[in-house]
C-alpha cells in the first residue's frame, strides 16, 4: 500500500460509511413501497410515478430559481471585495478576511432570525423609521426579496472566500505588463484577470449554487413558509408526512442535479494549482 | 491613472466596508433583543435591561444544552482533526496514484446541500438499528467537519517542504522522531487553524444536528425550536453569546498565531 493511501484510507473509511452509503440508502429508500420504514421490500417505481403527478417541480423550479438569482447578486457583491483582499488591503487582509469569517460559525437560522428583528414591524428598521421620522411602512418579512436577502447573507462567504483563492492566483506582473502594453482596464479585467482567476471564480459559483438549492431556512424564516423550496418538501415527507420513500425519491432527483453539476466541474481542475500556489 | 486608481481604491474599501456592517446587521439586532426588560421585541427598546441575561444563564435547561453542544463540538474536533491531519498528507504531500481522485472525493461533502446530508444520515442511522442521541450526531458532523478540516490542514502541508524530512531520516532519526520533532511541529499552525474550523462549525451547525441528535438537544437546535414557538428575550441571549464565543475565539487565535509569528521571525530571517 502506498503511503500516501495508507493516510487517506481514514478518511476514505468515513466517507465509505458517513457519505456513500447514507446515499446508497436513499436511493434504496426510493425504491421502496410508499410508507414504509424498511430497506427491503419489493422495489416499485411507485415514488417516481407520485412526484411526477405531484406538484413537486414547482418547488424544484424554486429552488433552481432562488439559487440562480443568489449566485448571480453574490458573484456581483463579491468580486470587488475579493479584488481588495488581494490587492489592496495589505496587513488589514487577514482582519477584514476574520470580520468575515466569524458569522460563519453562528447557526444560520439564528442569524437570519436577527434579520428578522430588523425588519418585523415595530423592529429596529422600521421602529426607528417610525420614532425618529414618523414614516409608517409595511415590512419587506416574508416576501421573495426578503428570502433573496437572507441567502445573499448565508451563502456570501462560500462565493468570496473560493473568488480570493482565485484572484490570488493572478500573477501582478502579468498585469503590469498588460498595462504597460497599453490594454484599458476593461481589457485587463476581461483578458487576463477574468481568465486567470476563472478557476476560484467557478468554484465559489459552483459551492454557491449548491449550497443555495439545499436553503431551507431562508424560506422558512424570512419567508414565512409563503415560499417551499424542494428541501422543504423532502423535510415535510420525511417528518409530517412519515413517508420515507417519497421523500427520498425527491432527495434523489435532488442529488441528480446537484452530483451533475459538481463532476461537470470538479472534474476539469487541479486543485493543486488552486489551493497549493502561493 | 494614477488618480484614477485611488478613487477606485476608496470605492472598493468603501464597498467592502459597507458589506461588513451588512454582515453584522442580524448580531447588532440579536444584542439589542437580549437588552430588553419586557417580554416582546419592539423597537426603540421601553425599557433596556439586563433581566434577560441573569435569566437564561441560571437556568438549569440551558447548562444542559450548552454542555451537550460542548459535548459534541469537542469529539468533532479531537476526531476531526486526528482524521484530517492524515487525511491531508495525502491530499498534498504525497504523490499517490488515486490522490486526484481522492482529492475530490474529499471535497463531495462540502458541496451537497447539508439538510439533504441530515436526513440521508438519519435514514441510514435507522436502517443500521442505532439509537439517536449526541453520539450519532458527533458521526453526522464528522462527516462533513473532516473535510473541511482536511483542506484547511492541507493548505499547510502545501507549503511544507517535504526535503525537511528527508534530512532528518537521512541524519539518523526514526521514523517516530521525524513525525514528532519534525512533520508535527511544522504543520502545528495549521492543525491548530484545523481544530478551530471544526469546534466552531460543529458548535454552529444546524441542519445536521436537527435529525441526528435524538432526544439531546444543542444550542442552534434549541435556538430553532423557540423561534418557532415560545420566543423569550432568551434566544437573543444565546444568539448573542455564541456570537461574541466565536469571535473571542477567532480573534484570539489570530493575535496568538500573529504574536508567534513575530517571535519567530528574527530567527528564519538570519
Amino acid at each position: 500500500m502506498s503511503q500516501g493511501l495508507r493516510n487517506a484510507l481514514p478518511m476514505l473509511v468515513l466517507l465509505a460509511i458517513g457519505f456513500a452509503a447514507p446515499l446508497l440508502a436513499v436511493i434504496d429508500f426510493s425504491f421502496m413501497p410508499e410508507r414504509t420504514f424498511s430497506l427491503f421490500q419489493e422495489p416499485t417505481l411507485e415514488n417516481y410515478r407520485a412526484i411526477l403527478r405531484s406538484t413537486s417541480y414547482i418547488s424544484f423550479l424554486w429552488s433552481l430559481g432562488l439559487a440562480v438569482v443568489t449566485t448571480i447578486i453574490l458573484a456581483l457583491i463579491c468580486y470587488p471585495i475579493a479584488y481588495g483582499l488581494v490587492r489592496l488591503a495589505g496587513p488589514w487582509s487577514m482582519v477584514v478576511t476574520l470580520l468575515f469569517t466569524i458569522p460563519l460559525f453562528v447557526s444560520e437560522n439564528v442569524r437570519l432570525y436577527g434579520w428578522v428583528l430588523f425588519l418585523i414591524k415595530n423592529g429596529v428598521l422600521l421602529g426607528t423609521l417610525k420614532s425618529l421620522f414618523g414614516i409608517e411602512l409595511s415590512s419587506m418579512l416574508f416576501t421573495l426579496p426578503a428570502i433573496i436577502l437572507g441567502m445573499v447573507y448565508v451563502y456570501l462567504p462560500f462565493m468570496l472566500f473560493p473568488m480570493t483563492l482565485g484572484i490570488a492566483m493572478v500573477p501582478n506582473e502579468t498585469r503590469e505588463a498588460a498595462y504597460d502594453l497599453g490594454a484599458s482596464r476593461w481589457q485587463v479585467f476581461r483578458e487576463v484577470e477574468l481568465p486567470l482567476a476563472m478557476p476560484g471564480i467557478v468554484i465559489g459559483f459552483l459551492l454557491t449554487f449548491v449550497l443555495a438549492v439545499g436553503a431551507i431556512a431562508e424560506a422558512k424564516v424570512m419567508g414565512g413558509q409563503r415560499i417551499i423550496p424542494i428541501v422543504h418538501d423532502i423535510e415535510i415527507a420525511f417528518t409530517y408526512a412519515q413517508n420515507w420513500p417519497l421523500g427520498s425519491a425527491l432527495a434523489v432527483l435532488l442529488m441528480f442535479v446537484v452530483a451533475f453539476l459538481v463532476i461537470l466541474v470538479l472534474r476539469r481542475f487541479d486543485l493543486d494549482q488552486i489551493m497549493g500556489k502561493r | 491613472m494614477e488618480a484614477d486608481r485611488g478613487a477606485m481604491r476608496s470605492l472598493i474599501l468603501a464597498w467592502t466596508a459597507a458589506v461588513i456592517v451588512f454582515l453584522y446587521v442580524p448580531a447588532v439586532c440579536l444584542a439589542l433583543a437580549s437588552l430588553t426588560a419586557s417580554r416582546y421585541f419592539t423597537f426603540p427598546i421601553p425599557r433596556w435591561g439586563t433581566e434577560w441575561w441573569g435569566k437564561t444563564l441560571a437556568s438549569f435547561e440551558i447548562h444542559q444544552i450548552l454542555s451537550t453542544s460542548i459535548a459534541i463540538a469537542s469529539a468533532v474536533t479531537v476526531i476531526a482533526v486526528i482524521l484530517a491531519f492524515f487525511g491531508a498528507l495525502a491530499f498534498a504531500r504525497y504523490d499517490w496514484k488515486g490522490r486526484s481522485l481522492y482529492q475530490k472525493l474529499v471535497l463531495l461533502p462540502i458541496f451537497f446541500p447539508q439538510s439533504v446530508l441530515g436526513l440521508a444520515l438519519l435514514l441510514w442511522f435507522n436502517a443500521l438499528g442505532l439509537p439517536l442521541s449526541w453520539k450519532t450526531a458527533v458521526f453526522a458532523h464528522l462527516v462533513w467537519i473532516a473535510p473541511v478540516a482536511t483542506l484547511v490542514i492541507a493548505i499547510q502541508v502545501y507549503s511544507f517542504d517535504p526535503a525537511l524530512e528527508e534530512a532528518a531520516f537521512d541524519l539518523g532519526a526514526s521514523r517516530l522522531q521525524v513525525f514528532r520533532e519534525i512533520t508535527f511541529p511544522v504543520l502545528l499552525p495549521g492543525i491548530f487553524s484545523g481544530a478551530l474550523f471544526a469546534f466552531l462549525l460543529s458548535w454552529g451547525n444546524f441542519p445536521l444536528s436537527l435529525y441526528t441528535t435524538g432526544a439531546d438537544s444543542a444550542v442552534p437546535e434549541y435556538l430553532y425550536a423557540k423561534m418557532v414557538a415560545g420566543y423569550t428575550p432568551g434566544v437573543p441571549v444565546l444568539g448573542t453569546l455564541s456570537t461574541v464565543g466565536a469571535a473571542i475565539l477567532l480573534l484570539g487565535f489570530w493575535s496568538l498565531i500573529t504574536l508567534m509569528r513575530r517571535g519567530s521571525l528574527p530567527r528564519s530571517e538570519k
